[in-house]
């Protein structure tokens, strides 16, 4: 992809451009957006870990949760001592965000390290295991922290989430997935996904990059987190739990692993098929599960997993 | 110390039907390779097969108990053959990863066609078998944990002896040791297989009634935790060794319970799965694995 640093350019303004309109739309439509959003930045960070390196994480809302509350803290806690009890200017409340976004993103980053450099010794199902005990023992650390809130988590967090900001993230980690699979260096992170044996035997160091992706991966589930928290108003620690981490996996494989066209589309897809199905509710989960069994008989390399938007060999 | 009794005699009731549970991840895992995330809900099925005919029998009477119990366990086998039937078998063969969602989805499928034929909302289960206390000194032993701990013994002496006292234990091992081998001796894996899934289902059923009749509140997503915690009992004591889930279901249980009993009882949870990451890490074949060396 040529100039891909003018595409992220381009990007940020049409979000900004955007973000002007947002009163205009129906708040219906806007909180759906929103919403696909925040999952596409979910799916699309996931897909560098589970999808381009092959390492099957199910701990990705483990580290999300972890960007929410950084982030919520930052905001609730430092907010009103740096912006004053006005709640200061919108461009003072902007700034604030992106501090928050980025402490959360960094958070879970560092989230990520610690959980990445023991478990990423292991492979295929134990790995998924492990991430998802490390996903499920974060959680118990939240519910545990009388000061964020314990089992009823963090309230009245300020609605600082707009369409500019889920946007420009979503840009944002689009444009660093893409250019870093893409670059010489992120050959690396399709090599390790093919042939681990192979890549060590040419001299690349095969636990490095699963780690490098597995923080990067880390640091926008943080972000998306943040933005989750800012967008809700309310989070607790239960909302973070295994049945999420399944539900960001499911759209990585929908959209055909290692894909991020593919994976964008499924979270979109799958972000507006409860609202679709809404008349028949009851059975939505069924319907849901019963696609991933038949995909996976019949379809293993993902629904939206066509030629374009491949990597080439 | 007539409290250390009392939380160990707790936490082994416990361990009982984590073991019990271990004991089908291992066996699938033995001949499959892969971990059957769905095991867990087999184990919610089994519990609401004996809450609907915990009200076709008498309360309180041994054989009403017993009868539930069997009718449970061949349902549930029937399911989990069901399961590998449809969704498994097509996929033998494929990467690791492909079955390992669709495990995945067979599992959220049944939680989900749990919550809507049995309905979301938590259900009392019959006391099937009769409820006594016993006391021992100072120790209280209710006959729930003695039903426990007799019917697992039990299970485990009967699986001992099918799976190496009989032809198709025979032949479960064989496929275990090295599918290929198996096939070219004239052993019918498929058939196997689907025996080990009815077997490990069938405990899981027994699991699911003898955990209900301890914590008496059962609904479709009951089965989540134990099952992740069971599948941590497994991996503890080796994954794919019988004794192993054995071993490690009773020890687990009683860590959990002495955890829960101490000051640190809301990281419950945690527990097993801090035991789990450190198995994997320092020992990833477990207490009774073997350590065996990986080919290139």
């Amino acid at each position: 992809m040529p100039r891909p640093h003018l595409y992220l350019l381009l990007a940020l303004l049409a979000a900004f451009g955007l973000s002007h309109f947002s009163d205009r739309i129906d708040p219906y439509h806007l909180d759906i957006i929103i919403g696909i959003g925040i999952n596409i930045i979910l799916a699309v960070s996931l897909n560098l870990v589970n999808g381009y390196t092959g390492q099957f994480s199910l701990g990705h809302a483990g580290f999300m949760s972890v960007g929410a509350y950084l982030a919520a803290a930052v905001s609730l806690f430092l907010g009103p001592r740096l912006l004053g009890a006005e709640g200061g200017t919108a461009l003072q409340q902007g700034m604030l965000f992106l501090a928050a976004l980025t402490a959360g993103g960094l958070g879970a980053a560092l989230a990520g390290l610690a959980v990445g450099v023991p478990s990423l010794r292991l492979k295929g199902d134990y790995l998924a295991l492990v991430t998802l005990g490390f996903g499920e023992i974060i959680r118990v650390i939240f519910q545990n922290v009388e000061f964020l809130g314990g089992a009823l988590g963090l309230n009245a967090i300020p609605a600082y989430t707009s369409i500019f900001w889920v946007l420009a993230f979503v840009a944002l980690s689009v444009f660093t997935v893409t250019c870093l699979v893409h670059s010489t260096y992120g050959r690396g992170f399709l090599a390790t996904h093919d042939d681990e044996v192979a890549s060590e035997a040419v001299g690349l160091n095969t636990t490095r990059y699963k780690i490098v992706a597995f923080v990067i991966g880390a640091f926008f589930a943080g972000a998306a987190g943040g933005l989750y928290g800012h967008f809700k108003m309310t989070i607790t620690p239960t909302g973070f739990d295994f049945t999420k981490s399944i539900e960001i996996v499911v759209m990585v494989i929908l959209g055909g692993m290692g894909n991020t066209v593919g994976v964008i589309l499924a979270a979109i897809l799958l972000t507006l098929l409860p609202e679709v199905l809404r008349p028949v509710a009851e059975y939505r989960m069924i319907i849901y599960s019963l696609l991933l069994i038949v995909l996976m008989i019949m379809r293993p390399q993902g629904l939206f997993n066509f030629k374009f938007g491949r990597m080439k060999p | 110390m007539s409290e250390f009794l009392q939380q160990l005699l707790n936490g082994l009731s416990l361990g009982a039907i984590y073991a019990l549970i271990a004991l089908g991840y291992t066996m699938v895992y033995g001949v499959l390779r892969f971990i059957n995330f769905a095991h867990a809900d087999v184990f919610m099925v089994g519990a609401f097969i004996g809450y609907y005919m915990g009200k076709l029998v008498p309360e309180n009477t041994i054989w009403g108990g017993l009868v539930v119990l069997l009718v449970a366990m061949i349902g549930c086998a029937l399911l989990g053959m069901l399961i590998e039937r449809l969704a498994y078998r097509p996929l033998r063969g494929a990467a690791t990863l492909n079955v390992l969602i669709t495990a995945i989805g067979v599992s959220l499928l049944l939680q989900y066609s749990g919550q809507v034929f049995f309905g979301a909302t938590p259900r009392t289960f019959p006391a099937v078998f009769p409820s006594v206390n016993f006391a021992l000194g100072n120790l209280v032993i209710s006959s729930n944990q003695v039903v426990v701990i007799v019917v697992t013994a039990l299970l485990m002496v009967g699986l001992q002896l099918i799976v190496y006292r009989t032809r198709i234990g025979t032949a479960m091992r064989a496929v275990s040791l090295n599918p290929k081998a198996a096939q070219l001796v004239g052993i019918n894996n498929d058939i196997v297989i689907s025996f080990t899934f009815g077997l490990g289902s069938a405990l899981a059923a027994a699991g699911g009634i003898l955990y209900a009749l301890n914590y008496p509140s059962i609904d479709p997503l009951m089965g989540v935790m134990p099952g992740l915690k069971a599948f941590v009992a497994a991996v503890l004591g080796g994954i794919g060794n019988i004794p192993g889930a054995a071993l490690g279901g009773l020890l687990l249980g009683i860590v959990e319970t002495f955890v829960n009993g101490s000051q640190w009882s809301t990281y419950k949870d945690a527990i097993a799965f801090a035991i789990l990451i450190i198995i994997l890490l320092f020992r990833p074949a477990g207490l009774l694995g073997k350590v065996s060396a990986e080919k290139v």
